[in-house]
Formats: structure tokens, C-alpha cells, sequence
């Protein structure tokens, strides 16, 4: 039963390649390679995951054939339903309500309380989730959310810093809704209690993000998404809003005229399907994170699979820029147990510094996140200049002690406790040791388009959160997840409540869209071999796997 | 070309042991544990999660984010020869040789319903919704099983002297995993009792800044719309060149 020996957490052949970067550390501390030009960008560019070759391929059915996706996410539009639309009974409405909604990160909590607001009674809300209310993406958000709240900021600033990170390729309406609401956001959360971080005279701390002009991020500690989730989950229990948890939805229903006029539910644990009718349905389920995609691991949630677009794309929606995927270069890469987990811009930006195996500082730590990402791959992967795990796992060294060194001790367990306690449980001391970082999947920058109210093309179908796409465009701005959660989630459930008051009659409900959706996956010749959505990964054993018979 | 392509499948490759699961050729060191009785051989650097999965489980409950910011996984165990329970994430704690754990899925507490608009900001206001508070007999059980090593029991204390401000710096890094309220002898519900008092300070300890309201003010009187009107209607080549014209703040 031999552990590995380890000392402050590192195993000894890991202690040695450290006092190579604790003895460079003094001659770093007041240089930074310089930032690179252009043609270096794109010549780096060239081992993103993005860029590199393969991994992607046309989509060749539905509303987006033509356009190109990576192959994990093609592999899910082209699959067949979990179900067999011949053989559900469609016949016993369980759930009949006046707006459902898929998803209960900070999305789906904001529509189901703003649609509250609007006048729909709390009993005529659904909010269902795949796993608990709150198991989302929105509550590990560390860094912040933005809002032009300053009197030396804008909110046309704002536009243009996000425009310009997503290459230009956002959609001007949504983008002008994000930014315009952001500040009515910030205050509506303090009103309800959320507890952001205050200067000495009350005012908000207002913080830099990567790829914006000025500072306008509002943190709550690096615990910014569960605070802003737990503060409007408090309040969605208080209002006495329906909810069911451990139920993920498996595809939509549609009347005679296509329009979304609920979901069928299943029962994660025992297995039996229940039928929700409703008015106006709102997608809120997250993104694609545990897709891993081009095999990276993930920042992401168990429950992050992608269910939502392969649902809505059954319907005839159209995605836009799903070609593009967020790796952030600081993902935990030692020790195995914390591989993928998000270590924030922030730690850069307070002066860590990203080191090769010889104590070199390699890069300008603060790069564009794609251009950044691809550095340290080729690092560890062209010039051999990484850091192997036990493992067998590459990264590069992030110098954390350069914090205190830089902004005076104590500094980085202060502004950091979250990733303080992490490494602190794997008995590593980051204002000590440098800790060991990787690229990692973190997001979705594409999805369902929508208009500036959440509305998709398909009637009675409304989204919100990290499933839609446009707001974005190519990649998406430190700051701005958050914030777009809580802005759409909470127009949609305004303009959902708008609707079913003017949209009395419910339509009536049918599986059509399933049945033609196999038919164009069988005249395309699909092999009926994957299903989709597929609600969770799977990472059992294999040996275990191997073994297993399946008779319950 | 065919190189970059190779690099890819070599990071997914290494990745592998996270991505799709452990295999057992790879692992050198192995421990075993028993899930609630059951011994199962692991490999000795996976995390009682990765584990649990490892031995075949595939896991819907006790299960979230993986990182230790949801609260799902909270995991009850032992360690063989010792007669103390320790609690703590399923997702943040390594497995040892020998650990007898249980994962606990659900922790049936009751949170009360009230609208903080209407309730007066002393201590009368956890008394009214989670009278059970003043049953606390001190014995640090909530604190000594907080898988965040917060001080629960002392913000049980601030909550009951009415002293907000110290309830929500003490709970601020609470994940509500609920361990707290199961170990409890005096059936406190800790981590309701602390959202309550975030929420109460945070709507009325801490002061709107008058910045913040302004500008939402200034945003529904239209102050931005003639600005935003251009932008918006701005071409990718202008919009480019005003990105890369832009000022950044000075530091």
C-alpha cells in the first residue's frame, strides 16, 4: 500500500525542478518578457486547440448543416433521442404550468423571479434541474461580474471592450442589453442582500479583467458566483416557487404549429418520465464542458453536457459560433486531484508569473486567453520545456510567491481564500510553492441565438445563460458569464410572463419534431449509434466497467 | 501539420485518467476503502470522488461541481482504528487506506420563509425564524465538521447577540453543504441561520453606493441612448478601429 512521499506537498523529483524557480526568482521579479507582436501570436496560435488541425467537422443536418463544430459537439447533434417518440404516452399531463423553466444556475433563478415579478403566481412557475437547484457553472464563478457603474466608465465602454474580445463577431442587440442592464443588476443584487466587496468608505471595489479598458469587475471575494446563486436561490424558495431537482429534461415538445409548448422530464433515479405542459418554455442549461473537448479537462460542473442546444437544435433553432471554445491557460494540472479546476486571470494580473522547467519566464503573462493558452502548450509540448506530473501530465510552473513578494505579505491568502484552502487541502502552500497550471475547457462561447428578450426563433422557446450564443461572439470577456446569466435570465422570464398573459391557450403537445428529426437523421445516413442528450459523463473505472452486467 | 495534430492526441493522452475515467494499468500505488461497508481496492491518488467512480459507481447524487464550490459531495468518514468521524467534500479529500465513508445526499433541513424587506434588522429576526439558535450548547461539533474550516459555531453566537456584520464575514466562504446542521445535538440549521444574515447585512448593513444608483438612474432617463444608437450601428472596421484606439485606464 505504498502512497507516494510527499513534502509541503510536492513528491521530491517535483522539489528539486522547484528550487530551479525559486533560484531565477529574484532576477524575475522586475522583468516581463515582452508582450507578443502579432505575427509571434499567430505562429503560437498555431497549437491552440482551436487552431490546430482536426477535431472539428461540418454539421450535416438541421438549421446550421454547413457550418463546422467540434467534434464532440457534432457528434451530439447527430445522435438519436433517448426516447422513442412512437412509444411515449403523451396522455397524462404530470405537470401543467404557465412557464417552464430548464436549469437553475444563476439563469434559470433570475427568470423564475422575474417572471414572479411580472405577475405569473409562484404555483405557475416550473424550475426543474438535472441535478440540484444551484449545481451550475454560475456557482463557481470566482473572478466577478462587470457593470459600468463608475462615473468615469460608460456603458458604450463597456460595448466596445466586449465587441473587441469577441472578435467583433457579437450581436450588437444582445450585446447593448448586456451592457445597459448591468448596473440596474449590480444594485438589484445588493438590494436583495448579495455582499460585494466594499473600499473603507462603503463604496464597491471595482477590479480589472482581462480585455477590458478600465476597471469595472464587482467581486465577492473569489466566491462571486455563490454568493450572487445562494442570494436569489434564497429568495426563489422564499417566493415558494415550484421546483423539482434530480430531474433533467430529455426533449422538448412541440404542438401542430411547432411551437414549444413544454418538456418531457426524467426521473434520474428511478428512471420514469413525467410530461410538463407549459405556455412559454426557458432553456437556462448551461454549457459543454464535460464534453472535454480535444481531450482537455474541464472547469466545468458535472451536469455541463450540452443537453440544451441538442434539444432546441431537435426544434429547428439555429446555433451561432459554436466553432469556438474557451480554454483558459491557468487550469490546475498538479495534483490529479484538482486537474481542470479554474485558477483565475486575477493571480497574473497581481503578479504571478508563468515559468518553464528551467525557471525561465517564457511568455507575458497577460496575452489574450487563447494566445496565452497556446504558449504554454507549446512550451510542454514543442519545446519540451514542461513540467511532467506523476501522472504523466505536462504544465508549467505559475509563480505564486511573486504575490506577497509584490503587494507585501498576506496579500494572496486575503484576496484568495478560495484558492488558498484548495491547495492548503493538498498540502501545498501557494505563497510558498509555485503551483503547476495547464490549459483547461471553460467555455461555451457559442450556442441558441437569440434577440435582446431571450426570444429563439421557435415559438414559445426562450434562453439564457452560457447556452445561448451572440452575446459573446468568439470568445467571451472575464466578468461577463455572470452578468449575462442574470441580464437575459431575467429578460426572458419578463418578456415569458408578457407572453402568457396575452398567449391564454395552451397548445397541445407532440413528439412530430423527434420523429422528423429521425427521418432527416436516417436520410443523412446516421447510424443510430450515439443518443443524445447525454446528461452526464461517465467516468467509472474501466476495469469495473468491464464486469458489469446490467440486470435492474 | 501531422505533428500539431500529434500534440493534441498526446494531451488527450495525458488528460485521459480525468476525462474518461482511470485505467488500471497506469497505477502504481493503491489503497483500500470501504463505500458505506464495502472494501474496494482504488488507486491511491484519486479523491474519495474519483475513487467511488473508479470502483464503478456512476454516481446522479452526491455529486456537483467537482471543485469544491457547490456543497454536494459532503462525505461522512472514518478511519480504521480511530472511533472519530471526520466530515468533509467528497471532491476535495484524497482517500486513505482504510477510510470507511458514507456520502450524504440530502440533508432534510427545514430553511424558513421570510421576506427580508419586511423584517427589522436586530437579533430578534433569528429568534422569530430559527428560534432553535438559543439551544446552542457551544460544544463545536458545526465548526470541527465544516469541510471549509469556518467558524460556525461562533457566527451561531454573533447570530444570537444580533452582531450581522461578524455573521456574514465568519459564513461568507459557506458552501451549504449542510454538514454543520446533521452533526448538530441542538438541531441548528447553521447554514440557513447564515444566509439569513448575509442577506439582512448585506441589504442593510452595507450602505447603495450613490455611484451605483446614479448611474441606473442616469441609464433609464436615457443619458447613454444617442451614445449607444451610434455604437451599435458602427461597422466592424470603425468598431476595430476604435478598439484599438481605446485608452486604458492607468493602473
Amino acid at each position: 500500500m505504498a502512497e507516494i512521499k510527499l513534502i509541503d506537498g510536492y513528491p521530491e523529483y517535483m522539489r528539486k525542478l522547484i528550487e530551479k524557480v525559486e533560484k531565477t526568482r529574484s532576477s524575475r521579479i522586475n522583468y516581463t518578457p515582452p508582450a507578443m507582436s502579432r505575427q509571434e501570436q499567430e505562429e503560437v496560435l498555431k497549437v491552440h486547440p482551436d487552431y490546430a488541425p482536426g477535431g472539428k467537422r461540418v454539421i450535416t443536418i438541421g438549421p446550421n448543416k454547413g457550418d463546422i463544430g467540434p467534434n464532440e459537439v457534432v457528434d451530439l447533434l447527430e445522435a438519436y433521442p433517448l426516447i422513442d417518440p412512437g412509444k411515449t404516452d403523451l396522455s397524462k399531463i404530470d405537470y401543467e404550468t404557465d412557464i417552464l423553466i430548464i436549469g437553475g444556475g444563476l439563469a434559470g433563478t433570475s427568470a423564475a423571479l422575474w417572471a414572479n415579478n411580472s405577475g405569473v403566481p409562484s404555483d405557475k412557475i416550473l424550475l426543474v434541474n438535472k441535478l440540484r437547484h444551484g449545481d451550475a457553472n454560475s456557482i463557481m464563478a470566482e473572478g466577478g461580474t462587470q457593470a459600468a457603474d463608475r462615473e468615469i466608465d460608460s456603458v458604450q465602454r463597456h460595448y466596445l471592450d466586449t465587441i473587441g474580445g469577441g472578435h467583433f463577431a457579437n450581436k450588437p442587440d444582445v450585446v447593448r442589453a448586456l451592457v445597459e442592464d448591468a448596473p440596474f443588476i449590480i444594485k438589484w443584487l445588493i438590494e436583495m442582500g448579495a455582499i460585494f466587496d466594499r473600499e473603507e468608505n462603503g463604496e464597491l471595489v471595482e477590479k480589472w479583467g482581462g480585455g477590458t479598458s478600465i476597471k469595472r469587475m464587482h467581486s465577492c471575494r473569489d466566491y462571486t458566483g455563490l454568493e450572487e446563486l445562494r442570494v436569489i436561490r434564497d429568495e426563489f424558495r422564499n417566493r415558494q416557487i415550484l421546483c423539482l431537482e434530480q430531474y433533467p429534461a430529455i426533449e422538448l415538445l412541440t404542438d401542430d404549429n411547432n411551437k414549444v409548448t413544454g418538456a418531457i422530464l426524467w426521473n434520474l433515479e428511478t428512471g420514469e418520465y413525467k410530461i410538463v405542459r407549459a405556455k412559454a418554455t426557458i432553456l437556462a442549461t448551461g454549457g459543454f464542458g464535460r464534453l472535454h473537448i480535444r481531450g482537455f479537462p474541464t472547469t466545468n460542473h458535472y451536469g455541463a453536457t450540452f443537453d440544451g442546444p441538442v434539444l432546441a437544435y431537435r426544434v429547428g433553432v439555429k446555433l451561432r459560433d459554436i466553432d469556438t471554445v474557451q480554454y483558459h491557460p491557468t487550469g490546475a494540472a498538479y495534483p490529479i486531484q484538482i486537474v481542470g479546476y479554474l485558477l483565475t486571470e486575477k493571480l497574473r494580473s497581481s503578479g504571478a508569473q508563468p515559468v518553464n522547467v528551467d525557471g525561465e519566464a517564457f511568455v507575458f503573462p497577460l496575452e489574450p486567453r487563447d494566445v496565452e493558452a497556446a504558449s504554454f502548450i507549446r512550451e510542454c509540448y514543442v519545446r519540451n520545456k514542461g513540467i511532467t506530473t506523476p501522472t504523466g501530465l505536462r504544465g508549467i510552473w505559475l509563480d505564486t510567491p511573486l504575490i506577497d513578494i509584490k503587494n507585501g505579505k498576506g496579500y494572496l491568502a486575503r484576496a484568495f481564500p478560495g484558492m488558498t484552502r484548495l491547495y492548503k487541502r493538498n498540502g501545498i502552500d501557494m505563497s510558498k510553492d509555485p503551483v503547476l497550471v495547464f490549459p483547461t475547457l471553460h467555455y461555451q462561447n457559442g450556442g441558441v441565438e437569440t434577440d435582446p428578450w431571450g426570444r429563439t426563433n421557435v415559438e414559445g422557446l426562450w434562453v439564457a445563460g452560457e447556452v445561448s450564443g451572440g452575446v459573446h461572439g468568439k470568445n467571451r470577456l472575464m466578468g461577463n458569464s455572470t452578468l449575462d446569466c442574470l441580464v437575459f435570465g431575467r429578460r426572458a422570464g419578463i418578456n415569458a410572463a408578457e407572453y402568457v398573459k396575452t398567449h391564454t391557450e395552451t397548445g397541445n403537445i407532440t413528439l412530430e419534431h423527434v420523429k422528423k428529426y429521425i427521418d432527416m437523421l436516417n436520410e443523412a445516413g446516421i447510424k443510430p449509434e450515439r443518443r443524445a442528450p447525454i446528461l452526464l459523463p461517465d467516468y467509472r473505472g474501466r476495469a469495473a466497467l468491464a464486469r458489469i452486467i446490467d440486470i435492474f | 501539420m501531422e505533428e500539431k495534430t500529434n500534440i493534441m492526441e498526446r494531451i488527450a493522452e495525458a488528460n485521459r485518467p480525468v476525462t474518461t475515467g482511470v485505467d488500471e494499468k497506469d497505477i502504481k500505488d493503491w489503497v483500500t476503502i470501504y463505500i458505506m461497508g464495502k472494501g474496494y481496492r482504488v488507486p491511491a491518488d484519486l479523491t474519495i470522488l474519483t475513487a467511488i467512480e473508479y470502483a464503478g459507481y456512476r454516481l446522479l447524487r452526491s455529486v456537483g461541481c467537482r471543485q469544491g464550490h457547490c456543497g454536494a459531495c459532503a462525505t461522512i468518514y472514518r478511519r480504521a482504528g480511530e472511533y472519530k468521524l471526520q466530515a468533509d467534500l467528497a471532491c476535495q479529500t484524497r482517500v486513505e487506506d482504510g477510510m470507511y465513508l458514507v456520502q450524504i445526499p440530502f440533508s432534510p433541513a427545514e430553511k424558513a420563509i421570510y421576506d427580508i424587506t419586511k423584517e427589522p434588522y436586530d437579533a430578534s429576526v433569528f429568534i422569530k425564524y430559527y428560534p432553535e439558535v438559543a439551544r446552542c450548547v457551544s460544544c463545536n461539533t458545526c465548526t470541527k465538521s465544516c469541510p471549509q474550516d469556518l467558524e460556525v459555531m461562533d457566527y451561531v453566537q454573533s447570530a444570537i447577540r444580533g452582531d450581522f456584520e461578524a455573521v456574514a464575514d465568519d459564513s461568507f466562504d459557506c458552501i451549504q453543504c449542510g454538514m454543520c446542521a446533521i452533526r448538530c445535538p441542538a438541531e441548528i440549521v447553521q447554514y440557513h441561520v447564515a444566509q439569513l444574515g448575509r442577506r439582512m447585512y448585506g441589504r442593510y448593513g452595507l450602505t447603495m453606493p450613490k455611484h451605483l444608483k446614479k448611474r441606473v438612474e442616469e441609464i433609464e432617463k436615457g443619458k447613454f441612448k444617442e451614445a449607444m444608437d451610434t455604437i451599435t450601428s458602427k461597422s466592424r472596421e470603425e468598431l476595430e478601429k476604435m478598439y484599438a484606439e481605446r485608452q486604458r485606464e492607468p493602473d
